[in-house]
């Protein structure tokens, strides 16, 4: 039988959703029939819009998807003008007040508290200058990832008009807008792994292939990675080399088979990696040729697998502080702890752009910003900015490195708080533990959740949501992992140390480090340092410790209407609102 | 009166006629003695499976993990509430203790 998702799908989805949420915005919440809410809910996630949890209703995450997260000149203002307009809730968060955008994991942009009312106004601005909410969430083709700085930074193949061909092709697409699951896409050509192919539905990465006696430069193909539901799997190989010519072709192909094949009976087993596992590489590029593809697919080229770096180090490493171009000129990529910047800010970064540079900022997939095409000239004046003592080009390792997703704040999925307490983990351990000699780089990633937006299974140390009791009280915990990374030879993290009480952590990862400190083996990386110990050493690696690190949130803050609220108990909770805050009765 | 019970956003919570009912990340305690060795399970909630209302009980198959022992896996369709009149009624999931059926 098919799943209420799958039959609301086939009743509408796609472009056409579009049109019900304008009608749904002239008169606002209230106009949701009272038993169509669940389904309208589901389709709005193609068009961008995500439910916030329960205590929230009425209010919308927004997603805008920017293609490798690129930001072309105006747009960033666009988004801190959206932002300071209509992301605003009705109680401030205490890191970062009212109205912020998260840049994301995947190169996006969230905005959060948004009401139906604002939507057309909100659509219109964004498109007016060429942003989109389309299939940001919901059983399509997702925002393509990559190396953010495809076509500035160096390349063995130019990624970017592939992806742009991608999404022109991919977005809007009647063939490819209803799919069995979400659909993430990831196209590299820089020969480091940044475009974080190994995690992705389907990724294109750097090959050459000898044809016709002349080397060609294009892509290889993977395709089932991803991280959610305990269930992390790489991408693999399924031995197809495309040039950038053929890549939308062959794209087009895969995504018709996963379209077909993919479950639609069982949306946890719907995601491509569960399909790679049933039927392996081999089958999945038999069944491509036969019946997805109307040319003979070449076989794999030669990868360049063994350059990555990306998360190891390397040489632009991850993409933070001041790189040379390829033209000369130079970028300047900025730390943003936990992604996440106040829309006033997000302006001055806008200002800053289009003074110092192009105009241009990317997002990387660390949650980070990059100012790009700034001249040698004027560097030193852009690094005298106020704005970067904040937004830093050289932060301290462990602000660098932090990583969080949206947690227990709006999510939904959510087990426990994370931005604002990776903040103050980050800020804790900067002031009171010492790294070792020459680590520059230490990735430490919190999600509040086994769906993993926070990548933690490619972190140095992995952080997600659990619960616990500590003298008899339930209280937010983490598991801890170690052993991830990607890079040439990637690999998730093992889970070793379970369930922590939150306010033990920042205690455990200080003792974790001078375990490594006393017994590194010269100069080898904290990543080798774990590789060469075994699952049983690693765990007694795992020390909690109550330290001088305070957590505000160790309460079941999943139970709050929101967790900074003054009163934050679920009955407090204004939800469902009137555009202006104030509470729709349930008689309305 | 016909009631429309199901599991929405990923597992994240089950709705009863287009509201939102329960959520992952509660604490229950079960008694669920296939599931660990502990007298009683300390479960925490971390994912929805599917949903069903047989007669006026409501149950949803759930995944996670108990915190005492560190068990995890599905543990079977946990009652969380009733349907009277087509209305539901929660149980005092923090306070009962709740046994699983399979
Ligand atoms: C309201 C906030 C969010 C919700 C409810 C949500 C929901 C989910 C769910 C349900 C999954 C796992 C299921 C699946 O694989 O389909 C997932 C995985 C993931 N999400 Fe999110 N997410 C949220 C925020 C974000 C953000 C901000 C990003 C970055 C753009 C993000 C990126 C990812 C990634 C990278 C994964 C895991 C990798 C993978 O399996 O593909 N999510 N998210
Ligand atoms: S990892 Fe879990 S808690 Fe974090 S945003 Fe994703 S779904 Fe929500
Ligand atoms: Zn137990």
């Amino acid at each position: 039988m098919p799943t209420d998702v799958e039959r609301w799908k086939s009743e509408v989805y796609g472009n056409e959703i579009r049109e019900h949420l304008y009608r749904f915005a002239e008169t606002g919440w209230g106009s949701i029939p009272d038993d169509e809410r669940d389904e309208w809910f589901e389709r709005f996630k193609w068009w961008g819009l995500y439910h916030q949890r329960n205590g929230q209703e009425s209010y919308f995450m927004m997603r805008i998807g920017t293609p490798n997260g690129v930001l072309e000149p105006g747009q960033t203002k666009v988004i801190a003008d959206v932002a300071n307009k209509y992301a605003t809730g009705p109680v401030e968060n205490p890191e970062f007040g009212n109205a912020y955008v998260d840049w994301t994991t995947r190169q996006s942009i969230q905005l959060h508290w948004i009401k139906l009312e604002d939507i057309p106004d909100i659509f219109e601005t964004l498109e007016a200058n060429g942003l989109s909410t389309q299939q940001a969430c919901g059983d399509s083709w997702r925002n393509i990832v990559g190396n953010p700085m495809a076509g500035k930074a160096p390349e063995f193949v130019d990624a970017l008009p592939v992806i742009h061909e991608l999404n022109d092709r991919f977005k809007g697409n009647d063939d490819h807008s209803n799919l069995p699951r979400k659909w993430k896409v990831s196209v590299t050509g820089s020969a480091d792994g940044s475009g974080q192919g190994d995690i992705n539905d389907l990724a294109l990465e750097p090959a050459y292939k000898q044809i016709n006696r002349k080397e060609v430069r294009g892509f290889n193909i993977r395709v089932g990675g991803g991280l959610a539901r305990n269930e992390p799997r790489l991408a693999r190989d399924i031995d197809v080399f495309v040039e950038p010519s053929e890549a939308a072709d062959v794209a087009a192909g895969i995504s018709a088979l996963f379209r077909e094949h993919g479950d639609r009976e069982n949306r946890y087993n719907a995601r491509i990696k569960f399909l790679v596992d049933e039927w392996g590489p081999e089958k999945l590029r038999r069944v491509l040729q036969e019946e997805f593809v109307d040319f003979e697919l070449k076989s794999a080229g030669t990868d360049l697998r063994d350059e990555y770096t990306y998360n190891a180090g390397g040489e632009h490493g991850d993409l933070i502080g001041v790189h040379e171009q390829r033209d000369g000129k130079y970028y300047l990529g900025l730390n943003v702890l936990v992604g996440r910047m106040g829309a006033d800010d997000t302006a001055e970064l806008a200002r800053l752009a289009d003074t110092y540079g192009s105009g241009s900022v990317r997002v990387t997939q660390r949650q980070n910003v990059i100012i790009a095409d700034v001249p040698e000239s004027k560097l030193d004046a852009l690094l005298a900015e106020d704005l970067l003592e904040h937004y830093s080009p050289n932060p301290h390792p462990f602000m660098r490195g932090s990583v969080a997703c949206t947690g227990t704040e709006f999510c939904s999925l959510s087990i426990v708080e994370t931005k604002n307490r990776q903040v103050r983990f980050a800020r804790w351990l900067k002031e009171n533990v010492a790294l070792p000699d020459g680590v520059e780089e230490f990735h430490i990633h919190l999600s509040g959740c086994t769906a993993s937006c926070a990548q933690p299974q490619i972190a140095d140390i992995s952080l997600r949501g659990m619960k616990t009791r500590k003298n008899g009280e339930a209280v937010e915990a983490l598991d801890i992992g170690l052993g991830g990374g990607l890079g040439e030879n990637p690999q998730f993290a093992s889970w070793v140390g379970q369930r922590v009480p939150v306010d033990e952590v920042p205690g455990a990862v200080k003792n974790l480090l001078a375990t490594f400190e006393d017994h590194r083996d010269g100069n080898e990386t904290f990543r080798e340092f774990i590789a060469r110990h075994d699952e049983e050493e690693l765990e007694a690696f795992i020390e909690p410790e109550e330290t001088s690190y305070e957590d505000p949130f160790m309460h079941n803050t999943k139970l709050t209407w929101y967790p900074y609220a003054e009163d934050d108990s679920m009955d407090a909770s204004p939800a469902p609102a009137h555009p202006d805050g104030t509470p729709i009765a349930s008689d309305d | 009166m016909s009631v429309a019970v199901r599991i929405l956003d990923d597992g994240a919570w089950l709705s009863v006629n287009d509201e939102r009912q329960v959520s992952v990340s509660e604490l229950w305690r079960l008694n669920a003695p296939e599931f660990c060795q502990c007298e009683q399970t300390d479960f925490l909630a971390e994912g929805f499976l599917s949903a069903r209302s047989s007669g006026r009980t409501v149950t949803v198959e759930t995944y996670g993990q108990c915190i005492a022992c560190g068990s995890s896996g599905t543990v079977g369709h946990v009652p969380v509430g009733e349907i009277i009149h087509g209305e539901f009624y929660g149980y005092d999931r923090e306070g009962d203790v709740l046994t699983p059926v399979a």
